[in-house]
């Protein structure tokens, strides 16, 4: 017996001799806000050494990468134009009028497809069918139907946005707990009480966050629809720098409309955290 | 019965009930057959293993599910749909996260449009109650499993319902916690003197809490046996060792065993 516990001592003892390391990436482990921001800054210093070891060093024609701090340059020239800033304001116009359209008509719709079966077997099962269709295949339909002024723009990034957000809608209207309807009918809500008192509070926090989501894939369409029969907009400005092989142009368009996502998905983020606090 | 000879008068008449679930392919008899008189001021208990249709039974007096068979009568009026006369407590936590706990005690309260001072006054009456006073103006978020259905309690009691149906409510609670909300609920259930229906597959838990228990049995679920508590009104930790409170929790188990 003792020998046996002896052993086993041993063993142990061998055990903590050799610990076994743990490994540096750990799956789901915090790492602390210092170092998420210093490696988020890293990872952004890395692209733009990249960037300008290759453009410095001409491994690629300048033509098609131009130098960072020419692009720099073109961009704050091109921000001091009021010329600039209009295309800015009238793609801030279109992305928004076709994004809240596109909410206004889709989330009361997704709200009624989620909540009852009725809807659900109405709305969805078309809309699933159009989702499939790329949006930028209607170009052509739109221009024969509204021609080519600023509601073809607009119903562009409407149809890219709409069948989206009525089927995500709907989603997160059927996963609301159930039971929070059962509280308020056992506590005497009727049928417009329970929308109106927990349907729509429970979903909220998630209507946000698919409209920051969905946001983001306003301006993809908008880009699209500024490729076409347009004379204003970033896309407009982008395609234009093109056809001069102004490169640099290209750059600061892209880079402006990645500034602009970016703005509006903090805002998004802002209003979520605002709002929602009792998350 | 035993059972016939103290039921005060009674609030709650299930004659014949029963429930078949059936889909295309299958039908599955979830009640068969359930007779029972819940008397006003009761606490009453059932108790049975998961799957005897205790829940269900539950669902149906709140009227959130339908009785393929027999008649269900509270105050001697048929049940149709869910009401306010029925208040519930659920085993998982339902509060309404977006509401404070003032505000979710107030629930029901406002949407029967009672003004403000007095809704106020009636939340604050249970917050002393549950004993969650510093807590009025905290969200779900950050309170404890204990502390969330004490609220669940008071929001459901606010509303002054006939009867308050309770469906496992401390059963994702750990030990001491649930002990320690059973002492609670009945300090809640004398002072308000309110009817009670409470589910539990808990022995011990039925038994300190009920004053007549009833044993469910499965496949179909059905009462096999109901039982009169015979322990003093007045129960605390001592209670648990009593003689007739083993003798009872012995029996019930042996029941309960197959």
């Amino acid at each position: 017996m003792e020998m046996k516990m002896e052993a086993v001592n041993g063993g142990l003892l061998e055990v903590k001799a050799a610990p076994r390391k743990r490994p540096k990436l750990q799956i789901f482990k915090e790492i602390g806000p210092a170092r998420f921001f210093g490696l988020a800054v890293g990872s952004f210093a890395f692209i733009l050494i990249v960037w300008l070891l290759i453009s410095q060093l001409e491994l690629v024609n300048p033509v098609f990468l131009p130098k960072p701090q020419n692009v720099l340059a073109e961009m704050i020239h091109q921000l001091g134009t009021g010329e600039y800033w209009a295309h800015i304001g009238i793609s801030v116009f279109r992305v928004t009028a076709g994004f809240l359209l596109a909410c206004a008509v889709g989330i009361p719709l997704g709200i009624f497809a989620g909540a009852f079966r009725a809807g659900s077997a109405v709305i969805e099962p078309p809309m699933e069918f159009i989702r499939y269709m790329p949006a930028v295949a209607f170009i052509p339909l739109i221009m024969v139907w509204v021609g080519i002024g600023e509601a073809a723009k607009i119903l562009l990034i409407f149809i890219g946005c709409f069948f989206q957000v009525v089927l995500m809608v709907a989603d997160i209207t059927r996963r609301v707990n159930p039971d929070l309807l059962h509280v308020s009918y056992t506590l005497g809500g009727n049928r417009r009480q329970v929308i109106k008192t927990v349907l729509l509070p429970a979903i909220m926090p998630e209507l946000v966050s698919m409209m920051r989501l969905i946001l983001g894939w306003a301006w993809t369409y908008l880009v699209v629809a500024e490729l076409i029969a347009v004379n204003s907009g970033l896309g407009y400005a982008i395609m234009k720098a093109q056809r001069f092989l102004n490169t640099e142009q290209i750059f600061v368009g892209i880079i402006v409309i990645g500034l602009l996502g970016l703005i509006s998905d903090r805002l998004f983020a802002f209003v979520h955290k605002r709002c929602f606090h009792w998350l | 019965m035993r059972a016939a000879a103290i039921r005060p008068e009674p609030l709650i008449t299930i004659s014949g009930l029963g429930k078949v679930y059936r889909t295309r392919k299958s039908e599955f008899e979830a009640l068969r057959n359930i007779n029972l008189t819940i008397g006003k001021n009761e606490f009453l208990t059932l108790i049975g293993p998961s799957g005897c249709g205790k829940s269900t039974l539950l669902r149906i007096l709140a009227g959130l599910e339908e009785a393929t068979e027999g008649t269900l009568l509270i105050d001697g009026e048929p049940i149709i749909g869910p009401g306010a006369d029925r208040g519930m407590v659920f085993q998982n936590y339902t509060l309404f996260p977006w509401l404070t706990v003032r505000e979710n005690i107030e629930y029901g309260l406002k949407l029967n449009g009672m003004p403000p001072p007095e809704r106020r006054a009636i939340s604050d009456h249970y917050l002393k109650l549950i004993r969650l006073e510093p807590f009025a103006d905290s969200y779900p978020k950050e309170l404890s499993g204990g502390m969330k259905q004490r609220v669940a309690i008071a929001r459901a009691l606010a509303n002054k319902p006939k009867v308050l149906l309770m469906d496992e409510p401390f059963g994702a609670l750990d030990a001491q916690t649930k002990l320690e909300m059973q002492q609670i609920l009945l300090d809640v259930w004398e002072k308000e003197k309110t009817t009670v229906v409470f589910i539990t597959h808990d022995i011990e838990e039925a038994v300190f809490l009920s004053q007549r228990l009833c044993v469910m049995g499965s496949k179909p679920g059905r009462i096999i046996s109901e039982h009169i508590v015979e322990l003093p009104a007045a129960r605390t930790e001592e209670t648990r060792l009593l003689p007739k409170f083993v003798s009872l929790r012995r029996e019930l188990s042996a029941l309960l065993k197959h």
